[in-house]
This record gives C-alpha cells, sequence and structure tokens, in this order.
C-alpha cells in the first residue's frame, strides 16, 4: 500500500480532525435548549472546522501529485475494506470549499428557519460531515457510504424546513439520487470482484479490459451526471433547489452538485481511461445540451429561485465540457469553475433568501425596484450577478475563459457552441439585475397596477437594507469572487502536479481496434459522432 | 453427552408443557408468563452457547447438531425471547388464551429449532409441520373473538400451508425415487449429478422447496403473506413475520447446497423465482396503506434478495444469506415493535395513523427509523452492509443481471419506506399529539434494537465470521 502514497506531515490526524468536528459536533448540540444557543454552537462548529482545516492549504506539498495527510486504518479486513482518507490537489480546494462555505450557511438560516432549530443544526452539521467524507475518502467502499450518508439529512433539509412543493420536492432529489448511485454500487462491486481491493489508489492504478471499462464507466458515470446534473437527469434540482431552505440551496448549489464533478475526475477518469475516450464525444454533446438548455430555461423564468437553479444547470455543464475535453487547461477551468460556481451561486442563493425573508417571495414582479431602498443589497447583487455570467474580473471568467480556451484549442465547433451558452448567460442574469434594481424606471409601471401580492416597491420604506451579519457572509464571498478573478494562481498551483498526472495517466487516445462486441456494434456511430467534433481546421 | 446437545430442544418442550398447566388455571398471569418465556429462551440459548462447539448426531442420523444448526438455534432462542420481550401484556390476544398463545408460540419456535437440525427429508417435514400448525391454531386468537379477519388469516393460512406441504412431500417423493434415499448426507454425491442429467430432479427440488418458500414468503408462495399479516393480532405478525423466515434459510441453505456450487438450471429457476419476488412484493407494496400489509409486500421483496446469497452458494454468499437474515429479524423486530406499542387498541395501523410519531413518541420514532431505513438498505445500518454482502457474493458468482435487477429493486424499494418515515417524523397534525407512554423495559429494547441494527451493520465482521465458520462444512 505504501507505494501509493505519501503520508501524513503532520504530526496529527488533520483530516480525521476536520472530518469528526461536525459529527461530534452534531451529537454535542443535542444538549442545546434554545434556539440562539443552538446558532452559535452551530457556528462555532463550523467556524472551527473551518480554522483546522487551513493547514490543508498551507502545508500542502504542492509537488507532488500523490496523496497526502494520509490515514489508513484496518476496519473490516475480512473484506479489505479500509478507513482510509486523504487529498491531493484535486480534492483538497473542495475540502475548503466545503468548511468554508458551511459558517455561512449557519449565518443565512440565523432567521431564516423559525421551527425545530436544535434538528436544523443537527442535520447541517451531519451533511458537512458526509461531504467532506466524499472528498476525502480514499476507499470505494468509505466513498460511498458517505454519498448515501448525505442522502438522509439533506432529504429531511427539504422536507422539513422547505417549502409549500417539500414533499415533492424532496421525494424527486431522493429517488433521483438513489436511483443513480445503485449502479454506481454495482461498479464499486465489480471492481472489487475484478481487483479485490476497495482502495482507490490502488484501482487508480489497475488496467482494465476495455470492454469492464465501458461498464464501470456507465455505471459511475450515471451517478455522477444526476448529481452534477447533467441533461437529460437535472429536473430534480430546481425542484430541490426551489423548495429547500437557503442553507439547503447553498449546500446543494455549493458543494453537492461538485460531488459529482468530483466523482468523474476521481473515478471515470483514472479508472476507465480508454472508457472515458470512446465516451467522449458523447460526453461534450450532452455538457453543451445541458449549458444551453440550462440557459435557455433560464431566461424564461419569473421564479428567482428557478432562475439560478437552471443557471447552475448551465455552469456546471462547463464544469462537465472541461473534464471531458481531457486537456489541461479543460481540467483546470472545470475544477476552478466548480470553486467559483459554489461562492457566486452560493451567494447568489443567500442573496434570494435575504430578499425572500423580507417580501416572502421570489417573484421577479414582486422583487424588483431594490435599488433605490436597499443599496447595499443592490451592490452585492450587482457583483454576484456580474460574476455569475463570467464578467472580466471576477472568478468565473477565468474559468469559463480556460474552458473555452480548451475547447477551442481542441474542437472549434464545441467552442463556439459553449459562447452561446455564455451569451445566455449574461441575457438572463442582466435581466434579473435589471428587473431587480431599476424595473421601476423602463415604463413597467409597477405601482399598484392590480398586483395581487401587493408587494410591490410601494412598501419601500418596509424594506430594511443588510444588517450587519448579513453584510459579513456576502463580504466573506465577495473576497473570493476577485481574488480569483484577478489572481487565480494560488489555487491553480494546488491542483497542477495532479491534473497533469491526471492526463498523463487517461493518455492521448483510444487505442486503435477495441476488440469487443460492444464496441464493434457501437463503433459506427461513435465514428459518426466524432465526425461532428473533427477540427474544423483545414 | 447426547443429552446435552438435544438440551435446548428439550427446555422448549419444558417451556410448553409448563405453558400448559398454567393454561389449566383460571386466572393467567401475564406478566409471570412472558418472564418464564424469556427466561427459558435464555437458558436455551445459554445451553446452546456452551455446547457451541461441539457437534454430533441423534436418532438415526436423522438429526444433527453442527456449526450451522447451532447458529441458527441462537438465533431462534434469542429471536423469541425478543418477541416476548417486544410484546409485552399481549394486548391483542383474548385475556383466557394467553398461557394457550405462549404455548403455541413455544411449539411453533420447537418445530423451527427441529427444521434447523433435521438432515433427513422426512424429519425435515416432520419439524415443519409442527412449525407450522402451531401458529394455525395462534392465528384466530386475535381479540375481539367475534371478529372475521383472523380466522379468514388462519384459513388462508392453513389451505396456503397444506398445498405447499403437499407440493413439498410430492418433491420429496421424486427425489426418493430417483435417488433412493431421505438423508441429505447420502443425497449430496448424488444430487449434483442428477440435477446435471434428470430435469424431474430439478422439478422434485423445485417442489420440495415450495414448503420453504412458503415459510420465507418467495414468490409463488407468498400469497398469503399480506391477508396474514393484517388478520393476525399485531403480536403474533411480530413473530410469523420473524422466526419462521429464519427457519426457512437454513433449510433452503442446506438443500441448496446439495445441488453443488455450480450455476446450474435450478440456480436459474430460483434466480427467477427471486427477481419475480423482489419485483412483485416491491411494486405491490408501493399502493398499501395498511402498515402490516406494507411490510408483508417488502418481506416478499427481501426474501428475494435473501435468495440471491442462497443462489450464488459460495461461502460468503451462504454467509450472506445467515447474516442478511438476522439483519432482517432485528430490523422487522424494530419495525412491529414500535406498530405493537402504538397500536393501543390492538388495531391495524395505517400510514396516517404514523402522523407526528416524532412528537408523540420519539424513542418509538428512531426505532422505527432504523428499522425502516435498514429495510431500504441505507447505510451505516444492519440492512445496507448485508445487502452489499450477498450482492457481491452474487456478482463473484457472475450473476450480473440478478446483481442488477436486485439493486433496482432496491431503489424501487426506498419510495414506500420512505413514505414511513415521512408520516413519522415530518407530517405533524395536533389532533395526534397525545404522547405514547412506553415503559422503562420497552425503552431498553427500543435502544438495543437501534444499537444492534447500527453496530452490527458497521462492525460485522464478527457475526459474517461466525457465519463463514457455519457454512463451511456445507
Amino acid at each position: 500500500m505504501e507505494q501509493y502514497l505519501i503520508f501524513n506531515q503532520l504530526n496529527y490526524p488533520i483530516i480525521s480532525v476536520v472530518l469528526l468536528l461536525p459529527l461530534i459536533g452534531a451529537v454535542l448540540g443535542l444538549l442545546f435548549k434554545s434556539d440562539k444557543a443552538q446558532l452559535w454552537w452551530g457556528l462555532g462548529v463550523t467556524v472551527a472546522t473551518a480554522l483546522a482545516s487551513l493547514p490543508l492549504y498551507t502545508r500542502f506539498d504542492r509537488t507532488t501529485a500523490l496523496y497526502q495527510f494520509v490515514e489508513v486504518r484496518h476496519w473490516l479486513p475480512a473484506l479489505g475494506l479500509d478507513y482510509a482518507v486523504g487529498v491531493d490537489g484535486i480534492s483538497v480546494l473542495l475540502v475548503l470549499l466545503t468548511t468554508l462555505v458551511m459558517p455561512l450557511c449557519v449565518l443565512c438560516s440565523w432567521s431564516y428557519i423559525k421551527e425545530r432549530m436544535r434538528e436544523f443544526i443537527f442535520v447541517l452539521l451531519v451533511i458537512e460531515t458526509a461531504m467532506i467524507g466524499v472528498f476525502v475518502s480514499l476507499n470505494t467502499l468509505l466513498f460511498f457510504l458517505f454519498w448515501e450518508a448525505m442522502l438522509i439529512p439533506m432529504y429531511l433539509m427539504i422536507a422539513i424546513w422547505g417549502g409549500p412543493r417539500k414533499d415533492y420536492a424532496s421525494i424527486k432529489y431522493f429517488l433521483y439520487t438513489f436511483a443513480g448511485s445503485i449502479f454506481f454500487l454495482v461498479a464499486i462491486i465489480a471492481l472489487y470482484v475484478q481487483t479485490g481491493s476497495f482502495f482507490i489508489p490502488e484501482l487508480m492504478t489497475h488496467s482494465f479490459s476495455f470492454s469492464f471499462q465501458i461498464w464501470i464507466f456507465l455505471g459511475c458515470a450515471l451517478a455522477f451526471a444526476v448529481k452534477v446534473p447533467m441533461f437529460p437527469l437535472h429536473t430534480w434540482l430546481p425542484a430541490a433547489h426551489v423548495e429547500a431552505p437557503t442553507a439547503g440551496s447553498v449546500i446543494l448549489a455549493s458543494i453537492m452538485l461538485k460531488l459529482g464533478g468530483y466523482g468523474f475526475l476521481r473515478f471515470c477518469l483514472p479508472m476507465a481511461p480508454e472508457a472515458t475516450w470512446y465516451f467522449m464525444p458523447w460526453l461534450i454533446a450532452l455538457s453543451l445540451v445541458s449549458i444551453i438548455v440550462g440557459g435557455y430555461l433560464a431566461l424564461g423564468q419569473s421564479d428567482i429561485k428557478k432562475l439560478i437553479a437552471y443557471s447552475s444547470v448551465g455552469h456546471m455543464g462547463f464544469v462537465t465540457l472541461g473534464i471531458f475535453l481531457l486537456n489541461d487547461q479543460g481540467l483546470k477551468g472545470a475544477m476552478l469553475q466548480m470553486i467559483n460556481h459554489g461562492v457566486t451561486t452560493g451567494a447568489l442563493f443567500i442573496l434570494i433568501g435575504i430578499i425572500y425573508e423580507r417580501t416572502h417571495s421570489r417573484e421577479m414582479s414582486v422583487n424588483r425596484a431594490l435599488g433605490a431602498m436597499m443599496p447595499v443589497y443592490v451592490l452585492f447583487l450587482g457583483i454576484f450577478s456580474l460574476s455569475s455570467f463570467g464578467f472580466p474580473g471576477t472568478n468565473s471568467f477565468v474559468s469559463e475563459f480556460l474552458v473555452l480556451l480548451a475547447a477551442f484549442s481542441k474542437y472549434p465547433l464545441v467552442g463556439a457552441l459553449a459562447i452561446v451558452g455564455a451569451i445566455l448567460a449574461a441575457a438572463y442574469m442582466l435581466r434579473l439585475l435589471q428587473s431587480m434594481v431599476w424595473a421601476d424606471s423602463d415604463g413597467h409601471g409597477h405601482h399598484d397596477d392590480g398586483d395581487d401580492h401587493g408587494h410591490g416597491a410601494g412598501h419601500g420604506h418596509l424594506l430594511k437594507d443588510l444588517n450587519a451579519r448579513e453584510i459579513g457572509t456576502l463580504s466573506f464571498l465577495t473576497i473570493f469572487v476577485f481574488w480569483i478573478g484577478f489572481y487565480p494562481a494560488p489555487l491553480l498551483e494546488v491542483m497542477d502536479v495532479s491534473v497533469t498526472q491526471l492526463i498523463d495517466q487517461i493518455g492521448n487516445g483510444l487505442p486503435p481496434g477495441g476488440d469487443d462486441n460492444l464496441h464493434q456494434a457501437l463503433t459506427g456511430w461513435g465514428n459518426k459522432m466524432t465526425g461532428l467534433f473533427t477540427p474544423l481546421r483545414p | 453427552m447426547e443429552t446435552m446437545l438435544f438440551l435446548p430442544e428439550l427446555l422448549l418442550i419444558l417451556l410448553a408443557l409448563v405453558c400448559f398447566v398454567v393454561s389449566l388455571g383460571n386466572n393467567p398471569r401475564t406478566g409471570f408468563l412472558q418472564g418464564t418465556v424469556i427466561i427459558f429462551a435464555l437458558l436455551a440459548l445459554f445451553a446452546t452457547t456452551a455446547n457451541y462447539r461441539q457437534s454430533g448426531t441423534l436418532f438415526l442420523g436423522a438429526y444433527q447438531i453442527d456449526q450451522l444448526s447451532q447458529l441458527f438455534k441462537l438465533v431462534l432462542f434469542a429471536g423469541l425471547a425478543l418477541i416476548a420481550w417486544a410484546t409485552p401484556g399481549l394486548r391483542g390476544i383474548a385475556k383466557r388464551l394467553h398461557p394457550e398463545y405462549y404455548l403455541f408460540l413455544s411449539v411453533s419456535t420447537l418445530g423451527l429449532v427441529m427444521l434447523s437440525s433435521a438432515v433427513e427429508l422426512l424429519t425435515i417435514f416432520l419439524a415443519l409441520e409442527i412449525s407450522s400448525y402451531a401458529l394455525f391454531v395462534a392465528i384466530p386468537f386475535r381479540q375481539p373473538l367475534s371478529g372475521r379477519q383472523q380466522y379468514e388469516a388462519s384459513i388462508k393460512y392453513v389451505l396456503f400451508g397444506a398445498a405447499a406441504s403437499g407440493l413439498s412431500l410430492f418433491g420429496m417423493s421424486y427425489i426418493f425415487g430417483l435417488s433412493g434415499t431421505t438423508y441429505l448426507a447420502e443425497l449430496s454425491p448424488l444430487l449434483p449429478g442428477l440435477i446435471g442429467s434428470q430435469p424431474l430432479a430439478v422439478v422434485g427440488m423445485i417442489l420440495l422447496l415450495c414448503g420453504f418458500f412458503y415459510k420465507l414468503a418467495l414468490f409463488p408462495m407468498h400469497f398469503w403473506t399480506p391477508d396474514v399479516y393484517q388478520g393476525a393480532a399485531n403480536e403474533t405478525t411480530t413473530f410469523i413475520a420473524t422466526l419462521p423466515k429464519i427457519g426457512a434459510v437454513i433449510l433452503l441453505l442446506r438443500l441448496v447446497s446439495l445441488a453443488g456450487v455450480d450455476i446450474s438450471q435450478l440456480s436459474w429457476a430460483l434466480g427467477i423465482l427471486a427477481v419475480a419476488s423482489m419485483t412483485i412484493g416491491n411494486l405491490s407494496a408501493l399502493v398499501q396503506n395498511d402498515i402490516k400489509r406494507l411490510l408483508a409486500y417488502s418481506s416478499v421483496a427481501h426474501a428475494g434478495y435473501l435468495m440471491l446469497g442462497v443462489i450464488a452458494g459460495s461461502t460468503l454468499g451462504q454467509a450472506a444469506a445467515i447474516y442478511y437474515a438476522i439483519g432482517y429479524l432485528l430490523m422487522n423486530l424494530a419495525c412491529f415493535f414500535v406498530l405493537y406499542h402504538l397500536s393501543s387498541d390492538n388495531r391495524n395501523l395505517h400510514l396516517a395513523d404514523l402522523n407526528g410519531l416524532y412528537r408523540r413518541a420519539p424513542l418509538l420514532a428512531f426505532v422505527l427509523g432504523a428499522g425502516v431505513f435498514s429495510l431500504a438498505g441505507i447505510p451505516p445500518t444492519i440492512g445496507f452492509t448485508g445487502k452489499f454482502v450477498l450482492f457481491t457474493s452474487a456478482f463473484q458468482q457472475g450473476l450480473y443481471g440478478l446483481v442488477v435487477l436486485g439493486l433496482i429493486n432496491a431503489a424501487i424499494s426506498i419510495f414506500f419506506y420512505l413514505k414511513i418515515v415521512r408520516a413519522a417524523y415530518l407530517t405533524s397534525t395536533t389532533a395526534d399529539s397525545a404522547p405514547v407512554a412506553i415503559n422503562f423495559s420497552s425503552k431498553l429494547l427500543g435502544l438495543g434494537l437501534i444499537l444492534a441494527i447500527i453496530l452490527l451493520g458497521v462492525l460485522p465482521q464478527r457475526l459474517l465470521a461466525l457465519a463463514k465458520a457455519a457454512v463451511a462444512l456445507l
């Protein structure tokens, strides 16, 4: 086992600390009775976890692609199942994203959650442990356990604290995710039966037969495509986002969707490289459809939260597009896009939560012309909207630019189609911004025009601008918008070696002459599809 | 020495006699009876534990004590004690019938215990009938005695039971006709060859197994399940839903392993039954509203999952089947324990009756949640680990189709299990806010069940090692 790893460079088990802090906090938190104490406790635990996770960044060795801070403990020797955790350049940033976003989830629930506070904080902290667990697991079964462990608390979060259609949304979320992960479990069993191991670094170095890779790829990809979510498996996301409470939406958007992208990078690419090349055209096509369909649907929404939910489908399309372009810029762009989407879309959901607390509506027609009464709110809304459609100088610009660069250098047609998505993003975000900030001044006359909701700008004096807690939450995320926007080098540096290693592992193409039946059967289609994407250059 | 090996059975017979003597009196004391049952079950448990490593044969080789039978006896005795513990007071049974009720429970358990040691076809049949007949009588005991559904349930149980026994005997006649012996030990070298060459042997085996499909509620012998679960009193259902399945598993393991480890026509036939059972069980459960009927269909589905390990036939597969059967006992017991305590007026509960359980009885809600999530196969419960080991063993034998179909079924089943959780945890009505009182010993049992379901799921190696050792000699 030693040949795969770098062991822990710190003299304490940092990952276990980060992993178990929220869980222990969740259990101890049950002792507090009052809601305020619960909130402070939740904030304390998440902040402590965030602080405890910082050495992962500062002490991270940027010169190696091996796993770092690794811990291995035997758990079920009969099956070869161990408690093995560690991070590499691909997962470390996502762990940090998780630990840094979670305190914000507590902060944005401060006045939003009104009932069953004790259970809420418990559920929130359990989700944190499960999500960190997925990113740090080096054992397929452990990965699956954490993957499934997220399911129940997230289901509860939507089903208890959700909106009016919470039953529908929570069941749909549960069924989609569970159905996807079932096939992932088959893949894990298949890998185990083939190699006798659950150990991810060991599985990554195995070379499997092509037909086996095909099945492994399909089994894993289905689970991750649901999570990302990729068209046509995306329909659970708008429902879940709209009904979930703010913290739930932030967790879903900022972290859970990243689990899908992370899964592709951790399982599909290294374990089934030839199958990855084989399926690349389909996945690129689906990513493009996600980008364009997500953007197009976002354009037609009148519910702000639904709009952002569909925009997530589009943004995550850039992530999968970057991943399956299978080159250096594409992968880095995709990973950076995951971080950026976590920051920006998380912030947008917090902003929606803030306005929902004030007007009790998420309709664009109700929440408009806020510019005059909530200047600070509008400032943040502007920053994050610009960031969302990749305005130069903000974080998303860097990542989308990298992905587009990768696309144009490989398949110009793909790049051209992806650009359409970027334009759509600008269109729907500007439409949102225009309506929420200025709607008043452009002749849409909102004053008492039979407005049943009774929430026009007429009651403007009732709407309070942001308080210190809300400003603090959003300012924290704003730092990242501009930091990554202007100086992404430190983050790229962290992932650099791991990405290079991953690209070496994938190789540079499907070996000619796949020799099995499935391949034969599909070759005709594959060639036709690949033909579409051949470089346009003469 | 041999008497020592037979001691657990003797203890059960003694228990039955004690219950019989008490039934002669006029004013039975239920608490005393319950305690007696638990104490005798525990004594039998200790007697088995003391001789756990022993083995031997009795009654001219028809009755064999080995690791496998010892392990199952432990489970059966522990199960009997737990069932008696989980249903204090026997509210659903007419007061004057309490001694007889416990008498029939112990006789039925005796039949199952004998089943786990029987290694000769006629002895097997005898044990099977002992365990069934006692239940035929116990089902109509439900209060009020003038009700109708318990008689319907009893008649259905008798008719299906008789049909299954008939098929089983018919199958035995084929097997005997082909091989000339009724001893499993003499059959085991002959049968793999016969199955390969004689279609009649496959038919005979399937017919023979029908008797156990009936006990396990596997398709096509599952039709009695929903009606009997619904018609029998809650405490009787708790018994029917748990122990007989354990008895069926051991015989399925013994009989199917006779056919050899290779994947044969028999395996395919069983595989089809397993998949049909899962699918029919899960799809029917989707539309149920009566919780006992829902759990009945869920048990049909679980019989299908369990068969995967039996069909895989490898050491791991058989061990997985045992492990899963034990897990199934625990999680089903957890569910029925909650139902029994909630249904203070002995009626059948509907999903809506669980509303707001989270407020009325937090502990019961948690026990129910653990049981249901375990049935659904969600980590970190024993239900997940069990399914995982089962599917892994089936995959190792190359039964890919079965694994995929099984997992799809697991995904379908999530829906109706979630309905239970949602009712208990998420819907709250002010009308139902009267708290449910449970006493200390029941609280203890509830906590114990939660711990067992989670701990055995997280740390399965001891139990799996025991199960592997038990099936090593099959």
